[in-house]
């Protein structure tokens, strides 16, 4: 690979670690407030817990994910394919492209001006320059696809008959998952949003901009973990010292994914008015079929770390579970990323349960569950990576394993923590999203559990200081060693590619069955909206 | 040697595959047995309304709670910055509630823990839920959708008396 795609890659990753600061020192302000502390008075930037709230949402799930994930899956792939990008130059423009968007949504959003949460629903009114900025970071996704896809093509002219390798076909999907996903709020933003907030067209209608959002909002959380899937099913086995179970089984879990991903958002919106239980059934089923994947995943991963586990002399149903190599900090963050998912699954089938979601829907639970799955299954995953990648772009060594070790565990505590106790503090009906340390309604059993949130919160945001003092000092204090830092090499497979059915390696045929499943599960409703759509409501600054 | 290692892999994939599709089948039925025998049941499509136009617009000119039957109650509601109309409600205990709301402005939220009430109050949108309330107490009714800068004061009240 060339030095230059190396700075790309530490460019998009330096931007989302910004931004995962900034995400991961609001959060820990509104945990304080939650358990009784207000910070809001002395923090001169940061106008409210609701101001906080909305940057803490942008910056983690939006751009610090988003960034890490075009610095990082292009990397992959194209390490993988064995040659650049097809279009270096459009590679650095797509940079620019999203930083600038970043930095467009960034001004309201510091200034108080776009205080609307991540979810943004109309008829809030942010400044037109955060619905435009965040815009520009979803069209540089695009193009991210468009060079992938033209760099796979030149790999398969040269390599005709092989099967495409399994981290680049992962990056591949990926990308093309979210780019079919992505559909939803590129429509949002370009039909409603925009227009309406340019004073262009007057009204606005919150269903249909909620539809659209989830069309995207559910795929995106896949956009999220299948990168970190494509650092355990290729990286992580070989960092234990093992061999991935099965390259078929891992393909035909991605593939599924493709298809399976984008046709289920309304079970985001199964408390919502105006949209026929029949289909949110519809798209209950389609969860629980996505559910599969994860499985075959579940169970590839981990046969895969216990081949690991058992060359080093693992032996027992579990016991060999002690025997990986713990003292890799990369591979314990994504071990113990891992272990949290699980529960961040079980979690989520709860969620889909049509009904039973009744009980949980926007309640603390769903905090308890976004942050073992974004904040723990792909946070502390990428973090692992970090302890590879940074080190690697940077050409010197990491500047403290030991703290790096503890570090992953200190994250692993904390969240259990807040996390459990969110959870408990949803069955219990605290609601999401709000000053609960303002509000008048506290319960007492509520108010049993609320110190547990800051307990936890302070050691998750001591985990991410001793995160960022370990990569800056990285930078600036190590030294470069010899030989220089590498990258994981790729995972060989005991079961390999050439298992795989060919029909695996082809895209159109996943791509037009993702689009049927989709107008199947979203057309009707969609064109239903489409026609009978007043775009009557007017906007509203309410912060 | 490889033909005998893949076939064994193969194994282990059946003997996961086959479990990792019951899973989700069995956790399906159990879903639609829970949903149509036990009658819970989801917000769905009711009808639109002019959101600038509620106050004008029946029943939510006149908000508030109405016996349709015996023991059947029925409420209109319309949610605005940062209140509910009504916010305090009171009901026999063995009562059934009817929630017809709707919002006057932004996105709200209306969620009655212990009642399995939740549905979203979205403007444009008229939203219905319904509950049984058998045990007397006070319940409690809170907005749980962020709807601006004080979110965190709208709530209300349904109150279960006991029947004498």
């Amino acid at each position: 690979m060339t030095r230059s795609e190396d700075r790309l890659t530490a460019a998009f990753v330096a931007v989302a670690l910004v931004a995962l600061f900034g995400g991961v020192l609001t959060g820990f302000f509104q945990a304080l407030e939650h358990a009784g502390m207000d910070v809001y008075p002395s923090t001169p930037l940061v106008k409210s817990y609701y101001h906080s709230l909305t940057l803490h949402g942008v910056l983690n799930v939006l751009v610090w994910t988003t960034f890490f994930i075009c610095g990082f899956v292009p990397f992959m792939t194209t390490r993988a394919l064995g040659r650049p990008l097809a279009l270096p130059g459009v590679a650095w423009l797509t940079f620019w492209v999203m930083l600038g968007g970043f930095v467009l949504a960034a001004i309201p959003l510091l200034g108080n001006a776009a205080t609307v949460m991540f979810t943004f629903y109309p008829p809030l009114k942010a400044h037109w320059a955060f619905y435009v900025g965040l815009t520009l970071v979803v069209v540089g996704t695009w193009l991210v696809t468009w060079n992938l896809a033209l760099t796979w093509r030149a790999w398969r002219r040269e390599h005709a008959g092989e099967r495409t390798p399994l981290a680049a076909f992962m990056g591949l999907v990926t990308f093309a998952m979210w780019t079919i996903a992505s559909l939803g709020i590129a429509a949002e933003m370009l039909v409603m949003l925009i227009p309406w907030s340019l004073g262009l067209i007057g009204g606005t209608d919150p269903l249909l901009a909620r539809v659209l959002f989830w069309f995207t909002g559910h795929p995106i959380v896949y956009f999220w973990l299948l990168p970190a899937y494509m650092s355990w099913y290729t990286l992580a086995p070989r960092q234990a010292g093992g061999k991935l179970f099965s390259d078929p089984l891992a393909r035909t879990s991605f593939i599924l994914f493709l298809v399976l991903s984008t046709p289920l958002g309304f079970h985001h919106q199964y408390t919502d008015p105006g949209i026929h239980v029949g289909w949110k059934l519809v798209h209950a089923f389609l969860t629980f079929a996505v559910f599969f994947p994860s499985l075959l995943t579940f169970f590839n991963v981990v046969a895969s770390l216990e081949s690991g586990a058992r060359a080093r002399g693992g032996k027992g149903w579990i016991a060999w579970f002690a025997k990986l190599p713990w003292g890799d900090p990369s591979l314990a963050a994504q071990v113990l990323a891992m272990l949290l998912f699980t529960f961040g699954g079980i979690g989520g089938l709860i969620n889909a349960s049509y009904n039973l979601n009744l009980v949980v829907h926007n309640t603390a639970w769903i905090v308890g569950h976004l942050h073992l799955t974004v904040g723990t299954a792909v946070t502390l995953t990428f973090m692992g990576i970090c302890y590879w990648l940074v080190p690697y772009l940077a050409g010197k060594a990491l500047w403290s394993r030991r703290l790096a070790q503890a570090q992953v565990w200190i994250w692993f505590v904390g969240m259990i923590i807040f996390s459990n106790t969110l959870h408990r503090l949803g069955l219990l009906g605290m609601p999401r999203r709000t000053m609960i340390g303002a509000a008048a309604y506290v319960q007492p059993e509520w108010k049993a559990l609320l110190p547990l949130v800051g307990v936890g919160a302070s050691l998750l945001f001591l985990s991410s200081l001793a995160f960022f003092l370990n990569l800056v000092l990285t930078l600036v204090v190590s030294r470069a060693p010899a030989p220089a830092p590498a990258v994981p090499a790729f995972t060989e497979a005991l079961s390999g590619a050439d298992h795989a059915p060919a029909i695996l390696d082809r895209w159109r045929p996943w791509i037009a069955l993702a689009f049927v499943l989709i107008a199947i599960a979203y057309g009707p409703t969609l064109v239903r909206l489409a026609l009978t759509t007043p775009f009557n409501t007017p906007g509203l600054r309410v912060w | 040697m490889a033909a005998k290692r893949g076939t064994t892999v193969y194994l282990y994939e059946l003997a996961w595959i086959l479990p990792s599709f019951a899973i989700p089948v069995g956790m399906l039925v159990a879903l639609v047995v829970t949903a149509f025998g036990a009658g819970v049941h989801l917000p769905g499509l009711e009808r639109r309304i002019d959101p600038t136009k509620v106050a004008e617009t029946a029943p939510f000119d006149k908000p508030g709670l109405v016996e349709i039957a015996p023991g059947q109650y029925e409420v209109r509601m319309t949610a605005q910055i940062w209140s509910f109309a009504p916010n305090e409600i009171r009901v026999p205990a063995g009562s059934t509630v009817h929630f017809w709301a709707t919002s006057k402005d932004v996105v709200h939220g209306l969620l009655i823990p212990k009642a399995n009430v939740n549905v979203m109050l979205l403007p444009g949108q008229v939203a219905h839920a319904e509950a049984h309330f058998d045990t007397p107490g006070e319940y409690l009714i809170i907005c749980h959708e962020y709807c601006g800068i004080a979110h965190h004061t709208m709530a209300g009240k349904l109150i279960v008396e006991a029947r004498r």
